[in-house]
């Protein structure tokens, strides 16, 4: 679980894996202000990309071949030893920076390895024939307390230059995370957008025939891997969400016959009832800071949102109108919640302040309006509108500016990407009911499945991980 | 989706008229397939038909005796969107009610859902919605509210898996379910 991550000045050439003076410290993720202008390289047609948007022109080549080890020795993680895992992790770095429609990354299987000498020495001159604009070299070595170092190094090929650097220790089955960091610390250099990789996403795994759907709460990371089942499927689990500590998740569960929601710690594998009531409980939502739950619960047929410490106690009602008022979303500083009611007439998305005060409805633009998420960026509210077909969109978040993301026959629930630049979601199928998750960036133009086990609904993306 | 609506509403209406309807049905031939299915919603499958044949009748009092005794009428409908008690709702709910006043020790369960074109979240709200209509309906006919509990399964268990017009007109429902 424990990363840490040894930081070195910019552009130095320090000796590859320079055990010196360094100070570890945890892992924050650095804002970088200047992506690259790198002029376009010659285009020798060696690198291919596996980009799904043809807008090749702005799509940046970058050669990631296996990372190099300075002895090839066994190690206790999954992929095998330091050799393995130099060309798994660059395998995992390649399927990461593949699919947001920026990159061209090319990848270990049609790359030669590198000697460790050109890890901090790379043979720009090659590299400029194969056509590549960016390089990202790496090491893997095993320390003698049986972590792994994983140093991660990216190179402007044509500047012949060494724009970023960083290493990382952790336990070897953590080698994923090593290789997602790598990926957002090439992301975040290069787009100049905060990183996104290194999380985790709670979903709904579905099997079974439509009209009896098994319902089972799992966990995996953002690219699909570290798969994990959390519930056996007995009582049927719905919209979970992950802490933003991602110790807990909470979820709505029909335990014993009654739909309520539940907090289930990761590390204890126990759960435990948010709040106390005869009544249903749903919908449930995280603050900002994990010290507030959200959660919607129907009385006498009205529902309405409350806001509970997650410790427990006294459940705050925010929302007192006839009709149906459900879900709802913190703004990133904790200020205010966008949520759905239909307190007008139909579905639609309304702000108010954290304790319930000053509600107004902002979506004004024909259709319902559901499941409103507040961008982690602050500046957008992803929601799913409902005009015949189930499509995701956003809007300001003062209503305005509302554009579709999707256009297929029923997609909802989106959910957020860390950086806010994509937007996860479920699909169904028309007639079969079957679902899987989605993802999309803000241009709506590249659009990808997420590989899962079995069916998948209600994703929920978490933060970063420190 | 108003049509069809209107035909189930009118089979229904039709079907309440005679009592015998479901015993009937079982040895007619299949009704054309634009008509929506034989009356007896699905958790009815494995009940007895109540056929006039068999000597021994169900269990007075019994979960299989409330569905003979209200004609396997245990389901009431809703329009898109909708939560009221229509006419036909209400004559359903009448006859249910009646079963329920001679068993005053009995509870129920009234269960709420919701068609599959709606967003999760909210139609758990909707079903709940939906059976504290039907719930709220025969507490006024008489029937104390401390014996009815009611449950949403928003879109989560539709009874027709089709991605119809007409499954969604049959998926909007509320079903009472007697405790035995």
């Amino acid at each position: 679980m424990m990363m840490r991550k040894f930081s070195y000045g910019l552009l130095a050439g320090a000796a590859l894996m320079a055990a010196g003076a360094i100070h570890a410290q945890t892992i924050a993720p650095a804002p970088v202000v200047t992506p690259t202008a790198a002029p376009p390289a010659a285009d020798n047609g060696v690198l291919t990309g596996t980009v799904s948007d043809d807008t090749a022109w702005q799509s940046l080549g970058i050669a990631i071949p296996s990372f190099a080890t300075n002895a090839d020795v066994p190690t206790a993680a999954s992929a095998g030893s330091t050799a393995q895992l130099g060309r798994a992790i660059a395998e995992v770095i390649t399927g990461d920076l593949k699919n947001n429609g920026l990159f061209k990354p090319t990848g270990p299987n049609s790359l030669p390895p590198i000697p460790i000498i050109q890890v901090l020495t790379p043979d720009f001159p090659t590299w400029s024939t194969r056509g590549a604009e960016m390089l990202v070299h790496g090491s893997v070595s095993a320390a003698s307390n049986g972590n792994l170092v994983v140093g991660c190094y990216l190179y402007d090929v044509s500047l012949r230059q060494q724009l970023v650097k960083a290493t990382w220790e952790m336990a070897p089955g953590d080698w994923r995370r090593a290789a997602h960091k790598c990926a957002d610390t090439v992301y975040s250099r290069l787009s100049g957008e905060s990183p996104f990789f290194d999380s985790r996403i709670a979903y709904i795994a579905e099997t079974g025939p439509k009209d009896h759907r098994m319902k089972r709460l799992a966990i995996m990371d953002s690219d699909g891997a570290n798969h994990r089942f959390i519930t056996t499927g007995q009582a049927m689990a719905l919209t979970p969400r992950f802490s933003p500590d991602y110790r807990k998740i909470v979820y709505l569960s029909y335990l014993n016959g009654r739909p309520r929601i539940y907090v289930y710690d990761v590390e204890s594998a126990s759960q435990k009832l948010v709040a106390e009531t005869g009544n249903p409980t749903f919908a449930p939502r995280w603050s900002p800071d994990g010290k507030w739950i959200l959660y919607s619960m129907a009385s006498a047929g009205n529902t309405n949102i409350y806001r509970v410490s997650a410790n427990g106690g006294i459940s705050q009602k925010l929302t007192e109108t006839p009709g149906i008022n459900v879900g709802g979303s913190y703004s990133p500083d904790g200020s205010k919640i966008v949520f759905e009611s239909d307190r007008g007439g139909s579905q639609q998305i309304y702000v108010m302040n954290a304790d319930g005060s000053n509600q107004r409805r902002i979506s004004f633009f024909g259709g319902r309006a559901a499941t409103p998420e507040w961008s982690p960026r602050g500046d957008q509210i992803a929601f799913t509108h409902i005009a015949g077909n189930l499509r995701i969109a956003v809007m300001g978040v003062d209503g305005g500016g509302m554009r579709y993301l999707t256009n297929s026959w029923q997609d909802e629930a989106p959910t957020w990407a860390p950086n806010g630049r994509i937007i996860q979601f479920f699909r169904t199928e028309k007639g079969t009911g079957k679902t899987s998750i989605w993802q999309v960036d803000l241009t709506g133009r590249n659009e990808r499945r997420l590989p899962t086990p079995v069916d998948g609904s209600d994703p929920s993306w978490g933060p970063i991980r420190q | 989706m108003m049509p069809s609506m209107l035909n189930t509403r009118l089979l229904s209406a039709g079907v309440l008229v005679s009592v015998s309807a479901l015993a009937l049905s079982a040895c007619s031939p299949k009704p054309p397939k634009q008509l929506p299915p034989e009356p007896g919603p699905p958790v009815t499958n494995t009940t007895p038909a109540p056929a006039p044949m068999v000597p021994a009748g169900p269990t007075p009092g019994s979960q299989a005796d409330f569905l003979a005794s209200v004609g396997g009428r245990d389901t009431i409908h809703f329009a898109l969107d909708k939560y009221d008690i229509d006419q036909i709702s209400a004559d359903i709910l009448r006859v249910q009610a009646g079963w329920l006043l001679k068993y005053p020790a009995k509870k129920a369960t009234i269960e709420g859902h919701a068609d599959e074109r709606g967003t999760r979240d909210y139609n758990l709200a909707l079903g709940e919605r939906r059976a504290n209509s039907a719930k709220a309906f025969l507490v006024s006919l008489g029937v104390d509210a401390s014996r009815l509990t009611t449950v949403s399964y928003g879109k989560e268990r539709p009874v027709d898996p089709a991605s119809t017009e007409e499954a969604w007109a049959k998926n909007r429902r509320a079903v009472t379910v007697t405790i035995d």
